[in-house]
């Protein structure tokens, strides 16, 4: 575990946030505002599942705060009795630092999706996971511009044919869950729209955690991408391409662990689980971030494979806890007397139209 | 008046006001030995303005003509306003900073080179055919020639440094001879010294040895005419400290963080020249100020207001660049009410332009530069001391009307320093702010776009606040609600709303300076300025009053909303005359605002008006015999 020792102490990632005095429910969480979505658009299953997911960790409502950026998804923070900010296009992750600097009471969110995260809003993606802000992002990947009416997106398959792609894409996408590795988040994870149960478990976890974490959400936009993710959803297909991990546990999928994950040089690939030795089976360890490299990597465009669950999970202190403790050991040190900040060490005095000898302190404030 | 000062001879000739000019390579330590020339002027009780000028590159080429960096200092025994036109002494510690300084030195102005580095190989690197001191070509001057290199490195011999470290030390040799010719005191630059070089003790003991070894040349020479004493000033009273621009604008957020009871959190990048407020805030956490160096310019703004929105005096600090990255979050801003600091430190444009000159070019960017109708207040410090009463204003208006202020301030005020009266204990009295906690709606519940009847302006709800919930963002707002609002009436009534708000901005009248003359009328000319351009106007008007020409004057500290006697002002004046270092900004603006003529007189070419130069370009104006043309009325450009 890559531990620096600042003299933090480890906290989870709700520890600083007043906990709730009733029991909250879903409809606690539910605001009077119509939802506006596409019908059958994945937002609402994850919408759902948040609103439900909310109460189980025992905050208040009102230190929850969701902070998103532009696009279908970023409608998010209006169907929530939370407080929020609908902000603009790829800044979610600054303004969300911005809050989680200065309050360290709130459990903040931020809600994107692939445009806003990953294009217009990468450099605040990765340096907000460098940082390890204690903020939680959900990236909504339907791989695909929607709000804008459907051009291709920085997950978009090589090729893909859309109105600003009549001839077929021609940029290489990016593995969000690689980038974020890439970027030495503390917690990654991914997750499908439509597994309730997964994302809930991802979700919870990702909350809990202190720092930042992000959590890919597989999400299918009817009208423009339809079917994105259909091979990692319909039983016949999925059974082979989905791989949940969980920690401590060999990595095996199918029906009764029929494929198994083992090494091939640096990296890992797909084994029938008979024709391997049990201790060939690599063993998921999500502190490890080579191995959880190696699985994001089984990911590629085509979904042969997709690994889901927490890929990635380690204490680092974060850059909000350390900022605060900053000004805190500055502020515990004295000297905040204003009047003499702002006389310094020479100063002269002008009395009755006689300039007198000047003050010095003797010491230089630099 | 004047107080007697130790090691100042009697006989020591005294002058009312000197201008001082150190130029050398960028290399040579010339900011720091005129911000030590200032700091002496300043503990010595002189009026003082000062204007360093350095070149964008960290290290240009040695020598070369890119690289010359100088600092120009004008002290006096009176009120003084600007950092002078042209030097009376200029101090050249090589072929290079002469080539590019001495045609401002004026016949009779005193000239002190550096002359161990007139060799061959330094006077062809810029062009010199012939060695200057010695073609007869600065006869006009009185030239001396000091072996500067040679008499440090000589006078450190003993002390065993390197040869490099000794020829480093050089600067404070100049620094001595200077503080003898102007009978500085000189305990504070040793002080100063040994504290700086705390850590490499050999180092310090260099330069205050060099710093002597420069002082008793000068005494015992005899070639210099000295020393000359220049009195202390005798200001308004009360206590003083110089003070730059940009550190008095780190002490008026700082100040104003306790002034409304909130914790300062400021978002910024680095860039020049706005950069030494992040570092003197960063060095200022004591007072609970949290400083976040951003990823970028738009992340600096985002994060100062999602700090803003969690209840922190939220500020970001950039230059014209900056602003131009920031403008679709300010304009975030704008749609969500928040209160929030922006500071612009204006520099030479368009694109990157000149990063270490001044400008007045991005007025009309901070006005109008966003998508929509965005208005937001513009405030402008008009001098370095004046930029602490600034910054407290501008977030007075911040927090009272829940908005975003725009701060202008620029490249002269930003480095520039000058002596600042400090305010007293009185001055800086508390009024916390008061968050919104209840209810606000005619039936119980939360409005958060509610306004108060005075000022327009929405509750600061924070999170945290149970009961009071609610999503704020860029979509149009319902108002009242808050809530998504498409509505054709709703947006008309908000649009104008989000004006209303700023056009109600309390802000002081306009003050006309306009004395009457001797012939017992005043002005038909008024003079209007804003921000740096203080100095120089005040300078001009006050050279041309003395020609016994009636001519008023008045300074804009707030150009939105303008103050609300401004177009009575302008209707009292035959001719409104508005200099600016862009190209008529503000002449536009009043243009269009009031209907009315204005001349406009401008200069941009990253300096700042001087004096004279100001008085002759207001001369045809104000000149009462002529009778104003039609090329006047129109806008006469330069």
């Amino acid at each position: 575990m890559s531990t620096i020792d600042l003299g933090m102490p480890v906290l989870g990632g709700l520890d600083l946030v007043p906990t709730a005095e009733d029991v909250q429910k879903a409809k606690d969480f539910t605001s009077d505002q119509e939802v506006r979505w596409c019908p059958g658009c994945g937002d609402y299953a994850v919408l759902a599942a948040v609103r439900s997911f909310l109460p189980t960790l025992s905050i208040k409502r009102e230190n929850t705060v969701f902070v998103s950026g532009i696009g279908c998804s970023s409608r998010f923070p209006y169907y929530l009795d939370t407080y929020g900010m609908h902000s603009i296009h790829g800044r979610a992750p600054a303004i969300a630092t911005g809050l989680a600097v200065s309050r360290p009471d709130l459990s903040v969110f931020v809600v994107t999706g692939d445009g806003d995260a990953l294009s217009i809003g990468g450099n605040h993606l990765i340096h907000a996971l460098r940082r390890n802000v204690n903020i939680t992002i959900l990236l909504f990947n339907n791989r695909i511009y929607g709000l804008t009416k459907g051009q291709y997106s920085p997950t978009s398959e090589v090729g893909k044919v859309t109105k600003s792609t009549p001839m077929g894409s021609l940029d290489h996408p990016f593995n969000p869950v690689s980038l974020a590795l890439g970027a030495e988040a503390t917690f990654v994870g991914r997750a499908m729209d439509s597994d309730r149960k997964g994302l809930t478990a991802v979700l919870e976890a990702a909350a809990r955690h202190r720092g930042a974490s992000l959590v890919e959400i597989y999400q299918d936009c009817p009208i423009f991408n339809d079917g994105s993710f259909d091979v990692l959803r319909r039983p016949d297909d999925s059974e082979a391409r989905v791989i949940p991990v969980v920690p401590g546990r060999p990595i095996t999928f199918g029906t009764d662990g029929r494929w198994a994950v083992v090494r091939r040089g640096f990296g890992l690939r797909i084994a029938s689980t008979g024709e391997v030795a049990a201790e060939a089976i690599v063993v998921h360890d999500p502190a490890d971030l080579e191995l959880s490299f190696a699985l994001s990597r089984l990911s590629d465009q085509n979904l042969d494979h997709a690994v889901f669950g927490v890929l990635r999970q380690v204490q680092r202190p974060t850059y909000d806890d350390l900022t605060r403790a900053q000004v805190q050991q500055a502020v515990e040190g004295g000297g905040d007397d204003l009047l003499a900040l702002l006389h310094g060490t020479d100063t002269w005095t002008v009395r009755d139209g006689a300039v007198l000898p000047h003050a010095t302190t003797g010491e230089s404030t630099r | 008046m004047t107080r007697a000062r130790e090691g100042v001879a009697e006989d020591a000739a005294s002058r009312d006001r000197v201008v001082i000019r150190f130029a050398g390579d960028s290399g040579d330590g010339m900011q720091l030995t005129g911000d030590r020339f200032t700091a002496e002027a300043a503990a010595f009780g002189n009026d003082l303005a000062t204007f360093p000028s350095f070149p964008a590159e960290i290290r240009a080429p040695h020598g070369t003509l890119a690289g010359v960096s100088s600092f120009q200092l004008h002290f006096a025994d009176h009120d003084i306003l600007t950092p002078g036109d042209r030097p009376d002494v200029l101090v050249a510690m090589n072929p290079a900073a002469l080539k590019a300084n001495v045609g401002d030195l004026p016949a009779g102005g005193v000239l002190i080179v550096d002359a161990d580095e007139f060799t061959p190989r330094n006077l062809a690197k810029v062009g010199y055919e012939a060695d200057p001191l010695e073609d007869g070509s600065l006869s006009a001057h009185t030239v001396h020639r000091v072996a500067m290199t040679s008499l440090t490195t000589a006078a450190l011999a003993p002390l065993g440094i390197g040869k490099k470290d000794a020829e480093r030390s050089k600067n404070m040799f100049a620094l001595g001879l200077l503080s003898w010719m102007y009978s500085r005191p000189t305990e504070g630059t040793e002080r100063w010294l040994r504290d700086k070089f705390a850590k490499r003790p050999e180092i310090a003991e260099a330069n205050v040895v060099a710093f002597r070894t420069g002082h008793a040349y000068g005494e015992t020479t005899e070639t210099f005419a000295g020393p000359v004493v220049v009195a202390p000033a005798v200001l308004p009273d009360g206590t003083y400290r110089q003070v730059t621009g940009n550190t008095a604008l780190a002490y008026g957020i700082v100040a104003a963080g306790r002034r409304f009871g909130l914790p300062v959190f400021l978002g910024s990048y680095p860039i020049t020249p706005a950069s030494d407020i992040l570092h003197e805030l960063s060095r200022l956490k004591r007072f609970g100020v949290t400083t976040f160096q951003a990823e970028d310019e738009i992340a600096g703004i985002g994060s100062a207001i999602g700090a803003a929105y969690g209840g922190a005096l939220g500020v970001t600090t950039t230059s014209g660049p900056g602003i131009s990255l920031k403008s679709e979050a300010l304009g975030l801003a704008v749609m969500i009410e928040l209160p929030l600091l922006v500071i612009d430190v204006q520099r030479g444009g368009p694109s990157t332009g000149l990063p270490t000159k001044t400008e007045q070019s991005d007025l009309l960017q901070a006005l109008f530069g966003r998508n929509g109708e965005a208005p937001v207040p513009v405030v402008a410090p008009s001098s370095p001391a004046d930029a602490f009463d600034a910054a407290l204003d501008a977030v007075r208006i911040a927090v009272t009307y829940r908005t975003p202020v725009l701060l202008l301030s620029d490249g002269a005020i930003a480095n520039g320093s000058e002596p600042w009266r400090l305010p007293e204990a009185a001055d800086l009295t508390s009024t916390p702010v008061s968050f919104g906690t209840e209810p606000n709606g005619p039936d119980g519940e939360f409005l958060p776009y509610a306004r108060d009847p005075e000022t327009l302006a929405r509750p600061w709800t924070v999170p945290g606040t149970p009961g009071l919930e609610h999503r704020v963002g860029g979509l149009e707002k319902a108002d009242g609600t808050g809530n998504i609002s498409y509505e054709p009436d709703n947006h008309d009534r908000m649009v104008r709303l989000r004006q209303a708000r700023i056009d109600g901005i309390a802000v002081p009248d306009l003050e006309v300076d306009d004395p009457v003359g001797p012939d017992g009328r005043t002005a038909e000319v008024l003079v209007l300025g804003w921000g740096s351009t203080y100095g120089p106007i005040g300078a001009a008007v006050r050279r041309l009053r003395r020609e016994g020409v009636a001519v008023a004057r008045a300074h804009l500290r707030h150009l939105n909303p303008l103050p609300a006697n401004t177009g009575a002002v302008l209707e009292r004046y035959r001719t409104v005359v508005v200099p600016e270092m862009n190209l008529g900004q503000l002449a536009f603006l009043l243009q269009g605002r009031f209907a009315r003529q204005v001349v406009s007189v401008t200069k941009v070419a990253g300096m700042p008006f001087g004096a004279e130069e100001l008085q002759e370009l207001l001369r045809p104006h104000v000149s009462p015999h002529v009778s104003p043309s039609a090329s006047d009325l129109i806008g006469v450009r330069r």
